[in-house]
């Protein structure tokens, strides 16, 4: 009796398992940026591939998420960005299912640049955690309900960054790991995913860091930092590894799909392989030549993909390091690239460039282009059937019109 | 229109199933680092099952005691409740406009229930603006000053300067935000008209400086230096590399911004303290706001009230919002800024902005507040000599 009722529990709590065509954070459900589908449109025309764009009501840097038929995205709005704003849309039509409005609890000055609603949500596909600039984070279920709410800076009032946070909480491990890393009260947590309280509270470098966690195997996240990667056990925050060799304070790492290699910037591009019966881990190559921007790196099959500061995109063996080829594409870029396996998809800051490349042959060749109009400084987000980017004002559909 | 007013029927009699006392109750009790969490999202959901319209005023009074957190889930259940609203829902409008027009209730409550409002009624709420110039809701101020500065703008365009003139002084009379302000002040000097803006935002001008100390490896922040212990302006003390004395610094900048590199030179590594002292009319609360993008420490009336090891992130008009309680009479403050290593152009500042205010953001000016000091005139570099051709 007692396990006829158990296990139902289980799956509706683990839809992770469920539903892979989900995008639940930052870069997807894994961090990868990967999500293998052969439908969305690759020739990129503004009349056959925008599906609908829907107003948004203020600015944000957030990736959209999508959970089944909904797309969840946050906004800041107000002239001081003190309205908060986490909204869900129907994703075959995008009107507005529900939306949530909160008022910020901690300081929200940012660089004119990014804005409060920077880092994306995260979700475990049941709730939907929120995380602003202002250091407020919300749970919400599926249907807008108020589960907790969190306003760290009213608990750690200095933990904040004048240019404003973007790192995006993961989820892995039933835990809610977030950096709040700046120069002040700098520090990484686990937030219990039912309660919002603590689980762990770990001390970092007192130095602003816009970096987000990345989620590896057997319950692992690596925090990432000027002064390098740090792995833990994202249950219970104790320290597995140190890779103390200095890190990228913007572009974050990217973990092979297995999540056993992790992809670093730091001396261009270093990567290592975590040891289980040792606290260095394994380094297995390293290439300056290969140094991102903004974007961080995107590891898919056997290919690396960097784009640099110039706006080149840079194939790479994922396996040495050794460059394959290399293209231009139209810069500057704020947001990640996302591939389905065959095709790799980005939005340029100006006019909104969404550019798609073919990765199949001998050579990358940009083979679709859109452009949407509006800055877009955010990451895509992709579903089975369709790529979701959003700008300060809109977020738009990008798949096969029905 | 009809049906959306129909939602705002006068209510004939109280409904049977408002919100709980005992659910706000427990939702005000939340608490830090999450505590009291899973007991409000059931006292959430309760609010939120009854569903009734006429709880909505119950939230928004619960508001007038609840911290920012306990205030989210309010507004939360308040958000919902209106959007469940049907036609032929009863929620009192002179109820919710009676809660409005009582400047007691906390300010974002009361933008809350105009946003219904103009929600169920746009004309209604229209005209109800222009008399939020002087609100304590800095939102709603927002509004009322938007929309003069949009009718002076359109008078000016049609010529009619003097009128222009006189709306963009009333929109200034209630403006107390930096991106309302600064463009108010523009368009009245391209009418030749100057706005003492250091007055209007309530900024002090006049200080006392001291330095510079040692801050090598930013371990002057955590550092005693004398200052910290007394006020002598006449004291002498062992600086860093030379005798740190006090001396007058007296700023004319449009912002109020206080300068140390100014009297204590281009200093790297060096901590600087600035005192002055406020006169009050009488007591009252007050907020102190702070702009500065060096690690910063400040101290009112003795008591260290906020310190931020930060250093060269932004600066910004209002940065940090520091309540305060001014005593009648005479108030002091002092200002510790440390400087850092850092050698980029953009680390070059060590000063910081500085004014007192309501909690609307209104200046509370030292009832012994002298004339604004003059700029000085721009000095130009001489010109070259036009070569002959």
């Amino acid at each position: 009796m007692k396990f006829s009722l158990i296990i139902p529990i289980l799956f509706l709590a683990s839809p992770l398992l469920l539903s892979g065509a989900d995008w639940l954070q930052f870069r997807g459900s894994d961090n990868t940026g990967v999500a293998t589908s052969s439908k969305i449109p690759t020739s990129l025309d503004k009349d056959k591939h925008i599906a609908w764009k829907t107003p948004l009501p203020g600015r944000g840097l957030s990736s959209p998420l999508v959970i089944g038929e909904r797309v969840f995205i946050t906004a800041a709005s107000t002239s001081d960005q003190s309205r908060l704003h986490i909204i869900c849309l129907n994703s075959n039509d995008g009107s507005v299912r529900w939306s949530r409005e909160f008022w910020a609890t901690g300081r929200t000055v940012c660089h004119d640049k990014t804005c409060n609603a920077a880092p994306t949500p995260a979700s475990d596909g049941t709730h939907i955690y929120a995380l602003f600039s202002s250091n407020d984070l919300i749970c919400l279920d599926l249907n807008g309900n108020l589960k907790w709410f969190r306003g760290l800076m009213q608990d750690y009032p200095n933990a904040s960054n004048s240019l404003g946070l973007a790192s995006s909480p993961v989820i892995t491990a039933e835990t809610l790991v977030i950096q709040i890393e700046n120069d002040s009260d700098s520090f990484a947590m686990g937030i219990d995913l039912q309660s919002g309280i603590n689980r762990w509270k770990i001390p970092r470098t007192k130095r602003a860091n816009w970096t987000s966690p990345v989620i590896l195997k057997d319950g692992a996240v690596a925090l990432q930092g000027s002064s390098g990667v740090t792995g833990i056990n994202a249950a219970t925050g104790k320290e597995l590894w140190t890779f103390g060799d200095g890190a990228s304070t913007i572009p974050s790492s990217s973990p092979s799909k297995d999540g056993s290699t992790l992809y670093i910037p730091s001396n261009g591009i270093t990567v290592i392989k975590p040891r289980a019966d040792n606290n260095t881990p394994e380094v297995l190559w390293q290439q300056a030549q290969l140094r991102p921007g903004t974007s961080s790196p995107l590891v898919h099959g056997e290919k690396l993909f960097i784009i640099n500061r110039a706006g080149v995109l840079n194939a790479a063996n994922r396996k040495n390091g050794e460059r394959l080829w290399r293209i231009r594409l139209e810069g500057p870029f704020s947001g990640s690239p996302v591939t389905t396996g065959d095709f790799l998809y980005i939005a340029a800051e100006r006019k909104g460039l969404l550019q798609c490349v073919d990765l199949r042959g001998e050579e990358g060749k940009v083979v679709g282009t859109i452009e949407l109009g509006e800055t877009i400084l955010g990451t895509p987000a992709l579903s089975s059937d369709a790529l979701y980017v959003r700008s300060d004002m809109s977020l738009w559909k990008i798949s096969e019109k029905k | 229109m009809k049906s959306i007013i129909a939602l705002f029927t006068i209510l004939a009699s109280t409904a049977s199933a408002t919100a709980s006392p005992e659910a706000i109750k427990t939702i005000l009790a939340v608490g830090s680092e999450g505590k009291g969490n899973k007991e409000a999202a059931s006292a959430w959901a309760e609010i939120i099952k009854a569903n009734n319209p006429d709880s909505l005023l119950q939230l928004l009074t619960g508001m007038d005691h609840a911290d920012p957190i306990a205030a989210n889930w309010l507004r939360s259940a308040a958000e919902v409740i209106a959007g469940n609203l049907k036609s032929g829902d009863k929620l009192s409008l002179n109820e919710l406009g009676a809660f409005f027009l009582d400047q007691s209730h906390a300010p974002r409550a009361r933008r809350f229930a105009f946003e219904l409002i103009r929600k169920a009624d746009p004309q209604t709420a229209e005209s109800l603006v222009p008399g939020l110039l002087n609100d304590p809701s800095p939102e709603l101020r927002r509004d009322a000053v938007a929309q003069l500065m949009d009718k002076a703008a359109t008078m000016n365009s049609k010529e009619n300067h003097s009128g222009a003139i006189l709306l963009y002084r009333q929109a200034l009379g209630g403006a107390v935000e930096p991106t309302q302000v600064k463009p108010i002040a523009n368009a009245l000097k391209e009418l030749d008209v100057e706005v003492d803006l250091p007055r209007h935002f309530g900024f002090l001008m006049r200080w006392q400086v001291i330095g510079a100390f040692d801050n090598t490896g930013r371990m002057g922040f955590d550092t005693v230096y004398p200052p910290e212990q007394e006020i002598n302006l006449e004291a002498e003390y062992k600086g860093k590399g030379a005798r740190a004395k006090w001396q007058p610094l007296i700023s004319s900048d449009t912002f109020g911004k206080i300068d140390l590199n100014k009297p204590l030179g281009m200093l790297k590594e060096t901590v600087g303290y600035a005192y002055t002292e406020f006169e009050s009319a009488g007591a009252r609360s007050a907020e102190i706001r702070l702009g500065c993008k060096n690690a910063w420490k400040i101290w009112f009336n003795g008591q260290l009230i906020f310190g931020r090891d930060e250093y060269h992130r932004g600066q910004r008009i209002d940065q940090y919002k520091l309540p305060i309680q001014l005593n009648p009479g005479k108030n002091t403050i002092l200002v510790k800024a440390c400087q850092n290593e850092q050698t980029e152009e953009w680390t070059v500042q060590w000063e910081f902005q500085l004014r007192i205010c309501d909690s609307t953001g209104s200046a509370i000016l030292a009832s012994n507040r002298q004339a604004t000091p003059q700029q000085a005139p721009l000095e130009r570099r001489p010109r070259r000599p036009k070569k002959s051709s």
